[in-house]
């Protein structure tokens, strides 16, 4: 299910929303930088709520025609379609 | 509480659950036809009703509330949904108890929601519904050990195959009999903030932990399908290939259907004209009730045709990789990926697609959709363009194509075409803001339900018949009494029609049309037709005072027009007809939706507006082109 997350200081994140198809990585941090803080504070827990927390495993397995959306899979059980905009709130720790 | 306290008081449960969780097939399960839609007061949010009977005895009446991850609230309509959840609605007490639909595949996910609910206080129950998914992937769950961590009772399901039922019954059984909670409780229920959620998830996985003996294996085929069917150079032609075969599909079933329907009415006219003497009596029962009738019920095989297949398309899961695929474009206009799926639905009839709008959570989202959703060609517009297309578009070809296929085609893209500029100044202007995360869930690829599959079509063919067919039933009466009154002149040189109410207002707006190449015939066609599109043929064929059966109507028709009209007049015809807003019904059900008079005024202002342009745009062009 869930692992522990590497700790922020050491390990190098990217947002998810940077990365193409055949990605893996395990999410360390739900932040989202969007201009407004409702906006972002919206986004946050929308992205909480649907599964996207700390710890769980990601995997990019599609992106759509002209690169948007994405269908990212969770923990190699839920898949979700979300844009690159509010995938850049996921900050990953990439792994082969 | 007393068993004969319990039983004269109705007991009530709310049943929710995240989307894709198989709710809907348990409430079908569990009430089975004894369902009933109706909608809260100053909301658009659904109120489902239907009535099960436990074991012991007791009857419930169970709330299905629309599918969500969580019970806060992010617009006016899933606030309704959590009031009635924690029954601070106002409309009606508070539910008895919750029971909560879970995904078993997906319970990492799903259980999150049970630990929000239980917050409320209230009695809960949950159903791992889909077990038999579940254990064909190999999940194993100890369901004593999850019903201890959790404190909550648990009863496996499988809903499409009504399994489990009788445990649910029971438990509710049980559970309805013990006393009630406080209400303190929902009162003082508050949003989780992120840090409640995460600590939630965490919860969560506590839980799974232990009471997860072995994890199932992910589902292949999908993922194998979803590379295709979601490839960024494949999917959308795949789209586009699945939504073409399914539109030829419609039209093709649908004809010998509409044409037995056709002959059914044709033949009941033909019986009144026979058996009930002339006059006002006969009139109104052979060309104002029974035409109406029939004009709605004409309309039925392409609509369920249409609905069967986006049914099935949802129920597979290839609707959300079609709003996938598609958000991108929509987005672009402004519109959500999501709006795709009413928008579809639209081309069979835009009432049951604008009420389909209430999926899109976003309030400016859902009003774009709403406001672009006549310009979908609907069937009601079909029979003008058939009949203008066979009069005046010769059937040649054209580098391999029907040029008169060609021009349909073209009829259907300009509407289109038009819709996404409209969206996109609509998101300039009066719905302006950020949009929506996308955010959706691409469920596993599952066979579709036959029973489910028919109780959902059925309901959206009850909603057509009800929300429009009533409308259009009611207005063509109406008409058939402002165009058979008063009654024409002994020696009426014009047609009867020429004389009636209908008449004079086709002379007072003659001159408004003239510009765009509209005679008095046109005029007076266009009333009736205002109140729904298909009612311009059948009007023109009063007005050229041609009378008798559909077909025969249809071919003179076809000869007259091509006769008395110009080329240039029939293309303006055309053009107006893609645009104008000649449904009543269409903006009866927006008003309803957006509860004000606001939108629906807008709609028909800008709808009349832009077919006046296109007319006199066509007309003038054709004109110079030397029509």
């Amino acid at each position: 299910m869930t692992e522990n997350p590497p700790a922020l200081e050491t390990a190098l994140t990217v947002p998810l929303g940077t990365l193409s198809p055949g990605a893996k990585g395990i999410v360390a941090a739900v932040v989202s930088t969007l201009d407004s803080t409702a906006e972002a504070e919206d986004l946050e827990r929308q992205l909480l709520e649907i599964g996207f927390v700390e710890g769980v495993r990601v995997e990019l397995l599609q992106q759509g025609p002209f690169g948007d959306p994405l269908a990212v899979r969770i923990d190699e059980r839920l898949t979700i379609a979300l844009r690159r905009r509010e995938a850049n709130a996921l900050l990953i720790v990439p792994i082969t | 509480m007393t068993t004969e306290a319990l039983v004269e008081r109705p007991l009530r449960i709310a049943l929710v659950g995240n989307p894709n969780s198989g709710k809907t097939a348990l409430f079908n399960a569990l009430t089975g036809s004894r369902q009933k839609v109706a909608n809260y007061p100053g909301v658009t949010v659904e109120r489902k009703t239907g009535f099960l009977k436990t074991p012991g005895g007791l009857t419930v009446e169970v709330i299905d509330l629309p599918g969500s991850y969580s019970l806060r609230a992010r617009s006016p309509d899933e606030a309704v949904t959590r009031d009635v959840v924690l029954g601070r609605s106002g409309y009606e007490k508070p539910p008895d108890a919750i029971l909560c639909v879970l995904d078993t595949t997906n319970l990492g996910q799903h259980l999150r929601l049970v630990l929000e609910l239980k917050q409320i206080g209230r009695p809960l129950i949950l159903a791992l519904n889909m077990m038999d998914i579940a254990q064909r992937r190999g999940l194993q769950i100890d369901l004593e050990t999850l019903s201890r961590e959790i404190g909550l009772p648990v009863i496996p399901t499988v809903a499409v195959r009504k399994s489990g039922m009788q445990d649910l019954l029971a438990q509710l059984d049980t559970v309805l009999r013990q006393p009630g909670p406080t209400e303190a409780a929902a009162e003082t229920w508050r949003e989780p903030d992120a840090a409640e959620i995460r600590g939630q998830h965490q919860d969560v996985a506590r839980i799974l932990r232990a009471a997860v003996e072995r994890p199932g294996k992910p589902d292949r085929l999908t993922e194998a399908l979803d590379r295709v069917v979601l490839n960024s150079v494949l999917g959308l032609p795949i789209l586009l290939l699945i939504l073409f075969l399914v539109f030829q599909a419609v039209f093709s079933w649908a004809t010998p259907f509409m044409d037995a329907i056709d002959a059914a009415f044709s033949g009941l006219q033909a019986g009144i004209y026979r058996y009930v003497p002339a006059g006002a009596l006969q009139s109104l029962l052979a060309d104002g009730i029974v035409a109406g009738v029939g004009s709605v019920l004409v309309f039925i095989p392409q609509i369920l045709i249409l609905f069967g297949f986006i049914l099935v398309l949802e129920d597979v899961g290839y609707m959300a990789r079609g709003a996938f695929l598609m958000d991108r474009l929509m987005g672009s206009v402004g519109l959500h990926g999501r709006a795709f799926i009413p928008l579809l639905s639209c081309f069979a009839c835009a009432v049951p697609g604008i009420m389909a709008t209430r999926t899109i959570v976003s309030p400016r989202d859902r009003l774009t959709t709403i406001l672009i959703a006549p310009l979908m060609t609907c069937s009601a517009r079909l029979p003008v363009y058939t009949l203008l297309i066979a009069a005046f578009i010769p059937a040649h070809t054209v580098w391999g194509f029907n040029l008169q296929g060609l021009v349909m085609f073209g009829l259907y893209a300009a509407g289109i075409v038009t819709s996404l500029l409209i969206a996109w100044l609509l998101r300039l202007t009066v719905t302006r803001g950020p949009r929506q995360p996308l955010l959706m869930e691409l469920p596993t690829y599952k066979m579709p339900d036959p029973k489910n599959f028919l109780m959902g079509l059925s309901i959206r063919a009850n909603m057509f018949l009800r929300r429009a067919g009533t409308v259009i039933l009611g207005l063509m009466v109406l008409l058939w009494f402002l165009a058979s009154f008063p009654a024409p002149p002994v020696n009426a040189a014009q047609p009867a029609i020429y004389y009636s109410f209908a008449g004079r207002l086709g002379h007072l707006l003659e001159p408004l049309l003239a510009p765009v190449g509209f005679n008095w015939e046109i005029a007076i066609a266009l009333i009736p037709g205002m109140a729904a599109r298909e009612v311009a043929v059948a009007a023109l064929g009063t007005v050229y005072a041609l009378s008798g059966s559909e077909d025969a109507l249809n071919t003179s028709l076809t000869a007259v027009l091509a006769q008395s009209w110009t080329l240039p007049t029939a293309l303006a015809l055309l053009a107006w007809y893609v645009f104008a807003p000649q449904c009543i019904a269409t903006l009866a059900v927006t008003r309803r939706e957006t509860n004000t008079w606001r939108w629906p005024v807008l709609m028909f202002v800008y709808l009349i507006s832009l077919a006046y342009l296109a007319a006199w745009a066509t007309y003038q062009t054709a004109r110079w082109l030397g029509g």
